[in-house]
């Protein structure tokens, strides 16, 4: 039986923020009496992860993503609940958890800004406690696997967007850690570097069964590495479960687009009882419910005279939108 | 602490920070003539206060240009050290990047004052030990081993009260955000340093012994090396540096509790 490498029981967090009114009264009134008030930003939530899962962290900007992982590797203390990762409390960093764990912000980088990556990668290597042997043998791994070379011995400062990650990610993996937080991994890298980062986060778990905790607003990097997804609307879980299960529930039907070989024909299949969305000529546009599309398909093709047909999915980045702006799915 | 892994640590610290300040030659020739001129400027500026009278509260020029020595020493070792460190741990924290530093198995007070070096403070250093090694002989000062560990005590005491007030003051960071200014109030006490203590109002004298223990750093190390200080002042140095350091180290543990890291 797979064991529960991340087990939070009823967290939450709060923080102390100031607000301020507008114009130059209001500086001055916040100048000298600062109104603040305790936030409450992660409302009592719980969830267990599995050893070597890919768990996808999706929610709206403020909902709480990043202060959930933030929590999970130590970096906040939280204010209620409890939470064991890997056997350890988070925030008391013992060096046996860090040595464990790696956190990798897309925002924010750790690589030296003047000096080639490799150098960064002894310095870690050295922090970590790896000889100069050991260390070189895992940068030649890693490297191969995100397909970088020349790069490692150019300054920091000169490499593009997509390279500059790639170092990140070798830096932040050069312990080998066994439980990955990524904190939109992808931001910013055009989209044939966001597809070399999922295939290389991929194989990584594949290879190591390391455990990945993700927040992403790009939908395809949940989609192609996340199986179970946890949805955070203000600082409360809407959704804790599988990913399918969840675009299932929030587009139950499907659209096909049936290109008939006359108009008659199409108007026969409006009048014969499915739901029209719209209708050309001999084009007409279905609604289909997604359990009766196999017998609805079979149906049209049998008593119809049709030319071709597209099913249509609906943009996962619309489906998933939903989920940002609800407070809770029961699945 | 695996003091041998701290060590290698430091090592690739001090590797890293000379290759990255040594990508920007031209900056480094200019602080090394910002120094010597620094230096130049000082001595000048001391000297004209002695013009009109032999003496400053009580001290000669020639003695109190130790003091000048040790504060240039001690600078030499602010901009080698602090200033690259300390002033670090304020944009640490404002931008979120000590998230990383916390996240690493090494002891995150170690990491963030110790991480970089200047090495045109070295150059400050060795000019004060020169000015030092000069006024020894102008002064006449026996080279004893009593007075060099004496010496090396009380100068040892120095830069660990200069670092403990720049670091808590850096630490404060994480609740107040922004304090670079009062490192720099900071900075223009450490110029007060240059001058004897005696020259001062019996008030000022108080205020920098108690508050902001600036005596402490330049002043008792000099009455050292001019055997003027009593056992006393060393044993209450010791005494301040050590409370300093840990009360330094406690705040920074106790501070960490708080904080919240940057939004992304």
């Amino acid at each position: 039986m797979v064991q529960n490498i991340i087990d939070v029981r009823n967290l939450s967090k709060s923080f102390d923020i100031s607000s301020k009114e507008p114009g130059f009264k209001g500086t001055i009134k916040h100048f000298f009496r600062r109104q603040t008030k305790s936030l409450k930003v992660i409302k009592d939530i719980s969830f267990e992860i599995k050893e070597g899962e890919i768990v996808g962290f999706l929610g709206a900007n403020g909902a709480g993503k990043t202060t959930i992982l933030k929590m999970l590797c130590g970096l906040i203390y939280p204010s209620e609940g409890s939470i064991l990762v890997s056997g350890y409390l988070p925030f008391r960093r013992k060096e046996n958890f860090l040595k464990n764990i790696t956190l990798i912000m897309g925002q924010k980088q750790q690589l030296i800004w003047d000096l080639p990556p490799i150098e960064s990668f002894y310095l870690n290597a050295s922090i970590y406690d790896l000889d100069k042997f050991e260390a070189k043998k895992r940068i030649k791994k890693l490297s191969e696997m995100l397909e970088i070379d020349e790069e490692l011995f150019i300054p920091v400062r000169k490499l593009s967007l997509g390279q500059r990650m790639k170092s990140e990610l070798l830096a932040a993996l050069i312990h080998e850690p066994n439980i990955l937080f990524l904190d939109e991994p992808t931001l910013g890298l055009d989209i044939n570097a966001q597809r070399n980062l999922r295939k290389f986060l991929q194989k990584y778990n594949k290879e190591t069964n390391a455990t990945i905790c993700l927040t992403s607003h790009y939908m395809k990097d949940i989609t192609s590495l996340c199986k179970r997804v946890i949805c955070v609307h203000e600082g409360a879980i809407s959704y804790d479960g599988k990913l399918d299960l969840l675009l299932k529930k929030l587009s139950p039907v499907k659209e096909i687009l049936i290109i008939c070989r006359s108009e008659e024909d199409a108007i026969k299949l409006g009048n014969s009882g499915f739901t029209v969305k719209n209708k050309i000529k001999n084009e007409i546009t279905i609604k289909i419910e997604n359990k009766s599309i196999t017998s609805s398909l079979k149906t049209i093709l049998n008593n119809f005279d049709i030319e071709d047909l597209f099913i249509n999915e609906p943009p996962i980045d619309e489906v998933i939108g939903k989920v940002l702006i609800k407070k809770d799915y029961d699945i | 602490m695996n003091l041998r892994k701290y060590l290698k640590v430091y090592k690739k610290f001090l590797h890293t920070s000379l290759a990255s300040e040594l990508e920007y030659k031209t900056n480094i020739l200019v602080d090394l003539i910002t120094a010597i001129l620094s230096l130049v400027g000082s001595i000048f500026l001391l000297s004209i206060f002695f013009q009109n009278n032999g003496y400053i509260g009580g001290w000669k020029f020639e003695q109190a240009l130790i003091i000048q020595a040790i504060y240039t020493i001690l600078n030499g070792i602010t901009n080698t050290w602090f200033n690259p460190n300390l002033t670090e741990i304020v944009k640490h924290i404002r931008e979120g990047t000590l998230d990383f530093v916390l996240l690493k198995p090494i002891d995150s007070q170690f990491f963030i004052s110790l991480k970089k070096i200047n090495p045109s403070g070295f150059l400050e250093i060795m000019l004060g030990f020169f000015l030092l090694l000069f006024c020894i002989r102008i002064n006449q000062i026996n080279l004893s081993l009593s007075f060099l560990s004496l010496s090396l005590i009380t100068i040892s005491c120095s830069i660990c009260i200069l670092y403990s007030l720049w670091f808590f003051i850096s630490t404060t960071t994480i609740w107040f955000v922004k304090t670079w200014n009062a490192i720099e109030v900071l900075r223009s006490f450490l110029y007060i340093g240059r001058f004897p203590l005696n020259s001062f109002s019996f008030s000022l004298r108080i205020f920098f012994s108690i508050f902001i223990p600036i005596a402490f750093i330049t002043t008792i190390p000099s009455e050292v090396f001019l055997g003027l200080s009593q056992l006393w002042k060393i044993l209450v140095e010791v005494i301040v540096a050590s409370v300093f350091l840990i009360t330094s180290r406690k705040f920074w543990l106790f501070a960490l509790k708080f904080y919240s890291s940057a939004s992304s």
